[in-house]
This record gives structure tokens, C-alpha cells and sequence, in this order.
């Protein structure tokens, strides 16, 4: 396997991350993938690769690469403040890297992921479909783990070089508002928790703990009442679940959750607003808005209809 | 056969739920449901995740909706209800009992008063129902324990169990399928691996099968291993 870029600095909770592993959850492994998949879709397009090509997912500060092989990357989400051989590089913008180059990202400066794509893909070995990194199972991307100083990993085919193209480029997103509001399907098992909890859950602000990873993010609020326990015979949890366990403070599942669990779902957040958790950061807030199933599918077919009026924008130039 | 509800989880996913309890019958509803949409898919669906009593379905909002899915799936398990229930293969796990493989054996005699040879003997005497897996990666909720075997788990518990250990939880019996912290109470190792991420599929077994521990000696645990 020849070397696209050897990791001089591995960054924090560094992993590749596809749009994740699907089919067996049903055996109990998680979909994994990265949490914010429209950063990691926008990041792709700008390179011209599918929208769930692995790519690197960094966590609050980024790694340094050397890069050994030219290619074309870019990189979306959390602002990182990426530079190229010491100097600034734009995000949300496709730009060339030739051998020897040095790609080095710091601490976040707003948002939490970053996601670092190159043109082809990674070269990492399809683990039940997918490339993802689940750290927990030791399954898929490199060795089934985050990078560490002294990786290196292939691109499988890279692009270079590109011609400096203006159209490789995406409106930036922005992720340092003071709450973001995160819309929420009610159920699976609202029932449990009284009247008044429900209207704590849909009232409050609610902060992200130090408690929160790829599994999920533990909440800090106000105690969200239940009926009684909030013990249930074990069911499937799907991805932005709402658990309340009988202490009554929320958490939110996230791509490498347990499949199934036994704490009841107050709510599930909508596959559009997963991202923005993804880039809230601990000590940032949360609330949640209360949309119907019907609501949130027009904003999933919107945000397709948008991805895909991207790609056509940077591929045929208009 | 119980009767299905549907809820939306999320907008990506719905559940269909027969039941709060734990029994075979909610369970085979369930599998009965599972096995229905793997035979006959529906277009827009992309997995599904049974449980002891309830099926989570995932979906593609894209080319599917809630009530769309919510309506076939409520025909379907209406059409299935007086069918039987299908049984699923039986997967034989060897099991090398006590010893090193198994250190808190003979806690167990002792806290239920058999010998160890009469543990082992009712522990591998039947086919235990998976009714879902879990957790882990290939972890298996087995049903039908005998009850007299039923020990508390463990006060403090292990950092560190190995992939294959074979234990007892109060009334639940279960084999790890990779190492992890636990606190079961270990009778015994297979040599099998039930989760290998290379294999096809990578779990031995799923939700619907039986299982059925066979004890074996030194020798053949080792033959076993050599031979995967």
C-alpha cells in the first residue's frame, strides 16, 4: 500500500469515517460513520468523490500530515484554521497538495469536527462494506483505531493536479451560535415521563458534558420528570435517540451507540440536525423543537436537493 | 399472535412494537416480521434490528414515508399472525468447562449446591432461544436457563474477560464474544469465535436461532482452536 501521507501529529480522536456500516446492527455493530455527514458529504463533493467516501474525521483539534503523494483535498466542518506549508488554506474549498507539503490544523475556533477529504479516497480495507472506525470493536479504518503519530495511509486514486478552479467551493457553515436548536421527533417511549417533563424537555437549554463522544453526548439541564422508571425491556436505538435514564438527564445516541438498549426515548433528533450536535462542544447548548415525521422529510428531501444542486455546480460549472 | 403498533423513531426509523414483555410468543411476532422483510423487501428499507419484542425498521426518507412503510408493515404483520412461528438452526458452542477457562465454576456449585460435574450437565443439557443480539458485537440474550443455575453477577467486575468466556448473570446465560469488562460469573470457554470481523457473516449466529453448549476436554478445545 504506497502512502498518500504519513500523520506527523495525530490530532484528537482522529479516524476515518465513511457514511458508515450497513446491515448489522442486527449483530449488535453500530453504523459508526461520521457524525456530521453532511460536513463529510460537502467535503467529498468539493473533491469530486461519492458523498460517503471515508474521510478523515478529527475531534476539537486536528492533526498535521506530510503529505507524500499529490492530490487534491478540502476540508469542511469546525474551523480548524488549516494551514498549508504554515500558510492559511480556506475550508469548504478544494485545494492541491504536492509531496512534502505539511497540512496542519489547531484547535477548533468554532464548531468540534472537522473532515478532511481527498480526492479518491482513502486506501483503507472495507470492513463489512464500509471503511468507518468503530475504536470501540477495533473494527474498520486503520487497524480499527484513531491515527497516531507515524500512520500513513494511501490514497486509492488520487486527482492531480487540478487546475486552480474557483468553482471548488462551498457556502462555509456556521457553528458558533450561542444554542442550536435541534429538531426532534417525539417517541418511541414519551409516554413514560409526565406532562411536566415533556414540557421541561422542549423548554430548556440543556449543555453538552465533557461525558460526550461518538456514542453519544450526555446533557447537564433540568431534571426531565418520569412517570416512574425509565427502564424498558430492551429495544433497537436508533441514531439520535433521546435516552433519559432514571436520573433524568438526556442522552443523546450517536453513531457508535449500542444497537439495543433498555432506557425509554423521550425523542429522537431529525438525520438533518444530528450534524449540528456533532459540532456543538462540551460546556455549548442544546434545545430541541418538537416537528412532526412529515416536516422533517421535506428537510431531508431539501438537504439532498442541495447536495446535489453542489455537485452539479462544481461539475459543470455553473 | 400479538398485534403490532407502529411509532415513528426519528425520521429515519420506525418501530414496531408487539408487546412489553419477554416471551416467545412477542419474540416470534417479531422474528416473523424480520424474516417477512428480508424474504420480500420493500424498496427504501435498509436494515433492520429485532429485539425481544419490537422491530426496529431504518429507512430511507428518500424514497419512503412514514405512513407509506407504516401501512405495508402493518399489512404484512396482520397477514402473518396465523402463521407459526418458524424455528431457526441450532448452533452447537463446545465449551471447555471449569479450570482456567472457567474460575468461578465451582462458586457456582457451591452457591447452588450441585457438583460441578451436575452444573455443567444442566447447563448443556438444552437449546437455548437467541431472542436478540446486542451490547456487543455478537452478544447473544439467551432464554431458558435452567433456574437453579441462577447466581448474582459478580460485585466488582473484571477489567478484562476474554473473547469466548462462557458465563452466568443471575437468571441469563450469555458467551462473550469479544474481551471486555464484565461481571458475569465464568463457567467455561468456547473455542469458537463468535465474532470475527473477517469472516462472512462476521456473528455465528442471529436473533431466532437456538444455541446448545457441548462440554469438551483439554484436547478437543485445542483441536478446535488450531482448526479455525
Amino acid at each position: 500500500m504506497s502512502s498518500g501521507f504519513r500523520v506527523a501529529k495525530a490530532g484528537l480522536q482522529c479516524s476515518a469515517q465513511d457514511s458508515g456500516r450497513i446491515g448489522y446492527q442486527s449483530y449488535g455493530i453500530a453504523s459508526s460513520g461520521a457524525l456530521d455527514l453532511r460536513s463529510l458529504a460537502i467535503a467529498n463533493i468539493l473533491v469530486g468523490n461519492p458523498e460517503g467516501e471515508a474521510a478523515l474525521e478529527t475531534c476539537l483539534a486536528g492533526p498535521e500530515l506530510e503529505i507524500e503523494v499529490g492530490n487534491v483535498m478540502a476540508i469542511a466542518g469546525a474551523d480548524m484554521e488549516p494551514k498549508l506549508n504554515g500558510e492559511a488554506v480556506p475550508q469548504y474549498a478544494a485545494f492541491a497538495v504536492s509531496p512534502g507539503d505539511i497540512l496542519s490544523l489547531g484547535a477548533a475556533v468554532t464548531g468540534c469536527r472537522a473532515y478532511l477529504a481527498f480526492a479518491g479516497g482513502l486506501d483503507l480495507p472495507l470492513v463489512m462494506g464500509s471503511r468507518s472506525t468503530n475504536v470501540k470493536c477495533g473494527l474498520g479504518g486503520l487497524e480499527g483505531r484513531g491515527l497516531r503519530a507515524g500512520d500513513r495511509i494511501g490514497f486509492r486514486s488520487p486527482l492531480a493536479p487540478l487546475d486552480p478552479d474557483p468553482r471548488r467551493r462551498a457556502r462555509t457553515e456556521d457553528f458558533s451560535g450561542r444554542v442550536a436548536t435541534l429538531r426532534a421527533v417525539a417517541g418511541p417511549q414519551d409516554e413514560f415521563f409526565t406532562q411536566a417533563g415533556i414540557d421541561t424537555f422542549y423548554g430548556a437549554e440543556f449543555c453538552l458534558t465533557e461525558r460526550s463522544d461518538r456514542m453519544g453526548c450526555v446533557l447537564e439541564g433540568p431534571v426531565v420528570q418520569a412517570k416512574g422508571k425509565t427502564d424498558i425491556v430492551s429495544d433497537g436505538i436508533p441514531l439520535g435517540a433521546i435516552q433519559i435514564p432514571s436520573q433524568g438527564k438526556p442522552i443523546v445516541m450517536l453513531a457508535d451507540r449500542q444497537t439495543t438498549g433498555g432506557y425509554a426515548k423521550i425523542a429522537t433528533v431529525i438525520g438533518a440536525d444530528i450534524p449540528l450536535l456533532a459540532q456543538r462542544r462540551p460546556g455549548e447548548k442544546v434545545a430541541f423543537k418538537r416537528v412532526s415525521v412529515g416536516e422533517a422529510r421535506r428537510d431531508a428531501l431539501t438537504e439532498i436537493a442541495q447536495l446535489a444542486e453542489l455537485r452539479r455546480h462544481i461539475e459543470r460549472g455553473g | 399472535m400479538p398485534k403490532a403498533s407502529f411509532r415513528p423513531a426519528g425520521d429515519r426509523a420506525i418501530v414496531a412494537s408487539f408487546g412489553e414483555a419477554i416471551n416467545e410468543e412477542l419474540n416470534a411476532a417479531v422474528l416473523g416480521l424480520d424474516r417477512n422483510l428480508e424474504e420480500d423487501s420493500i424498496a427504501g428499507v435498509i436494515e433492520t434490528v429485532p429485539t425481544y419484542r419490537s422491530l426496529l425498521v431504518y429507512y430511507d426518507p428518500a424514497k419512503l414515508s412514514f405512513r407509506r412503510l407504516e401501512r405495508e408493515l402493518a399489512k404484512r404483520s396482520c397477514s402473518l399472525s396465523n402463521a407459526a412461528p418458524r424455528s431457526g438452526r441450532t448452533i452447537e458452542i463446545p465449551v471447555r468447562y471449569g479450570g482456567v477457562y472457567g474460575e468461578d465454576l465451582s462458586d457456582i456449585a457451591r452457591y447452588c449446591g450441585l457438583s460441578e460435574a451436575e452444573v455443567i450437565a444442566r447447563h448443556s443439557d438444552r437449546d437455548y432461544r437467541i431472542y436478540m443480539l446486542g451490547f456487543l458485537p455478537g452478544f447473544a440474550y439467551l432464554g431458558g436457563m435452567d433456574p437453579s443455575l441462577a447466581m448474582p453477577r459478580l460485585d466488582t467486575p473484571r477489567k478484562a474477560i476474554p473473547a469466548g468466556s462462557v458465563g452466568i448473570g443471575g437468571e441469563q446465560t450469555g458467551i462473550y464474544p469479544l474481551a471486555s469488562p464484565g461481571g458475569w460469573r465464568l463457567i467455561g470457554r468456547t473455542p469458537l469465535k463468535p465474532y470475527d470481523p473477517r469472516r462472512e457473516p462476521p456473528i455465528l449466529y442471529r436473533a431466532g436461532d437456538f444455541v446448545r453448549f457441548r462440554s469438551v476436554d483439554d484436547e478437543e478445545f485445542e483441536d478446535i482452536r488450531a482448526s479455525l
